[in-house]
């Protein structure tokens, strides 16, 4: 059967509430947070559409303008556009932080697998390695990778990707050690299945439920890092586009009153981190819902 | 008590690899990764004597692993090198700046005590309720808000539009203590020197960055206390505080809390590496001239051995307070044992 867009849109929307109804308070918080994240993606991509200027384009009105109709979010001190550079600082912040929590996933998880399954001296190494990494502050760390490697997406999707390898790591390799005693764990191993086919076939599966909560919030934590990175000057080279770096510009014009140069960037960056933070809260609830809280 | 002593040991040797691990990481992180730093500090053009002549000096130019060496020994003579700008021991000028950050950090747990924990318990309280909804949408919120953010906006709204509060450095530029040099804590040394202008002075410019790191973490600790409070306020020992009379006020601020406390304490052991990354961003922010903001001033010029010296102190106090962590946390609960 095909709907319109109007009916399909209605059917979602349906289907939502009723889901709200099943999952209460919890649920709606997700909705809330994926909704705040839907949006800014969407902005993200369509940045070339909605912009009403060119983000680099230095002269497209008075300089340190306060917002006004032409300009909604005012003008910079090289008359650049504000509402132009939110709209496309949203596209470098979510690259970098998506891709530095894949990079980071991916690596956490396998490492905290294989380590997990074979066990042995090897596997209490890289464990006291990736617990001495886990407690140092993340982002003194990711500030000496940034600091240490030329400014590029490269160089700090690195930076904030290598601090969360530790989060994944401890959470799957505690669940393998639990899942390889299991039962059927051992049945596996009885008929001879190879550890690759063991691992993939059933702890893996066993591990993904948390791993997605953790992802999630491991996105809106990278989020804060990369803007704290180039808010510091790291990481970044000055031509691209960012929220952290607007902040760290405007902060110049704070004591002469400009208030809108500051103000818009930080929002957006907290508005990102609110959305994925609820996403994570409300995903985990519904996976894991706390039933001794009453 | 036999078996605490043989843990509290354990631990203790334990830190060791532990320390060795991060001190390795930093070695690592500092000198093999990509860039030469000698070249980037004699600007890119240098002829190749001299960037010879300067490696040879700073000892860069033996194998890795006798630098490694010589690095693992300087550090347990606490000889952490000298500066490659300024002619200063990295030691020296990281006891300079110490002090403000610890006053910093110090006041900023505080309001982060003093904001989260009633405002859990009030959660927990009232929970399901408004109340405990809003308060834990804050506790979101301002975990969310950088910490950067929140000071410029608290600089903007306090300091510049209804200028109440100073928004830089620990003092005013005339207001001078003979004693500034004591203890380098401003507070202790304004009130052994008697000059009560100068310590009002110097609490007015805590002001404004304590509280911008102590709320940005006051929302963890909202949730934490909620959680614990939750689970206290259902033992029986509570209902019999009620049932014998005792107002439920006193039950839930005094008896409750009261027990719902240690795992809070434990918390904020943990918290201090959020504390110091804080710390980081506040001091940029605020020019308060402490260890974060030394760190980036020297990522700025280049200068590769105070930027090492900062990082190792800063794994040396995580490694310390782990250490305290795991024993208080073992003195409290008899089940945690080696």
């Amino acid at each position: 059967m095909k709907y319109s867009p109007t009916e399909a849109l209605a059917r979602l929307i349906g289907r939502i509430a009723r889901m709200g109804q099943k999952y209460g308070v919890e649920w709606w918080i997700l909705v809330a947070g994926a909704v705040i994240i839907l949006g800014v993606i969407l902005m993200a991509v369509f940045a070339g559409a909605i912009a009403p200027y060119n983000p680099s384009d230095q002269n497209t009105g008075p300089q340190l303008a306060p917002p006004s109709a032409d300009h909604l979010m005012g003008t910079d001190n090289l008359q650049r556009d504000v509402f132009s550079r939110i709209i496309f600082g949203a596209r470098t912040i979510l690259g970098v932080a998506i891709l530095a929590a894949i990079i980071s996933s991916i690596t956490g998880i396998t490492i905290g697998l294989i380590s997990g399954y074979n066990g042995g001296a090897f596997d209490r190494l890289l464990s006291l390695i990736m617990d001495s990494v886990y407690s140092f502050p993340g982002l003194i760390l990711a500030i000496a990778f940034a600091a240490m490697l030329e400014p590029g997406i490269i160089s700090i999707t690195f930076a904030v990707a290598v601090i969360y390898i530790p989060t994944y790591f401890r959470l799957v390799r505690g669940q393998t050690l639990t899942i390889k005693e299991e039962l059927y764990v051992e049945a596996a191993k009885a008929i001879g299945a190879p550890g690759i086919t063991i691992l993939w076939k059933y702890i893996f599966p066993n591990v993904i439920a948390t791993t997605a909560v953790v992802f999630t919030m491991n996105v809106g934590d990278a989020i804060m890092i990369e803007a704290a990175l180039t808010y510091l000057g790291l990481g970044l080279p000055p031509s691209v586009i960012d929220w952290g770096m607007d902040l760290a510009m405007g902060k110049k014009f704070l004591p002469s009153g400009q208030w809108w140069l500051i103000t818009f960037p930080g929002a957006m960056i907290s508005l990102l981190a609110v959305g994925f933070t609820m996403l994570g809260e409300g995903l985990s609830e519904i996976l894991n819902p706390r039933l001794l809280e009453r | 008590m036999k078996n605490l002593l043989r843990y509290i040991i354990a631990r203790t040797f334990l830190t060791i690899p532990m320390v060795f691990i991060l001190l390795s990481i930093v070695f690592v992180v500092i000198r093999v990764m990509p860039g030469d730093p000698v070249s980037a500090m004699l600007g890119g053009h240098a002829p190749e004597k001299v960037i010879e002549q300067k490696k040879e000096e700073l000892g860069l130019n033996k194998p890795l692993i006798v630098q490694y060496g010589s690095y693992l020994w300087q550090i347990c003579r606490l000889d952490l090198g000298n500066s490659m700008i300024f002619k200063q021991r990295v030691i020296d000028t990281i006891g300079d700046k110490l002090p403000a950050t610890i006053e910093l950090t110090f006041f900023g747990m505080l309001i982060t005590l003093l904001v989260g924990v009633p405002l859990g318990a009030y959660a927990a309280d009232k929970r399901r309720s408004t109340q405990d909804y809003s308060i834990r949408l804050y506790g979101i919120v301002i975990y969310c808000i950088p910490v950067y953010w929140l000071g410029l906006m608290l600089q903007m709204i306090f300091g510049i539009w209804l200028d109440i509060f100073p928004i830089a450095g620990r003092t005013g530029a005339r207001v001078f203590v003979a004693g500034f040099d004591k203890t380098g804590l401003y507070i202790l040394d304004t009130i052994l020197a008697g000059d009560f202008a100068a310590l009002w002075d110097v609490l007015i410019h805590l002001v404004l960055p304590s509280v911008t790191l102590g709320l940005t973490l006051s929302g963890i600790f909202i949730r934490l206390t909620r959680a614990n409070m939750l689970d206290v306020l259902k033992s029986d020992y509570i209902l019999a505080a009620e049932a014998r009379g005792i107002r439920h006020h006193r039950v839930v601020y005094k008896h409750a809390i009261m027990n719902a406390f240690v795992p809070i304490l434990t918390m904020m052991g943990l918290q201090v590496a959020l504390l110091m990354a804080g710390a980081v961003l506040t001091e940029t922010t605020f020019s308060w001239p402490g260890m974060g903001r030394l760190l980036l001033e020297r990522i700025y010029l280049r200068d590769y051995p105070t930027i090492q010296g900062v990082i190792v102190i800063f794994a040396l106090i995580v490694a310390a307070v782990s250490l305290v962590v795991d024993i208080i946390y073992a003195l409290v609960d008899p089940r945690v044992r080696y």
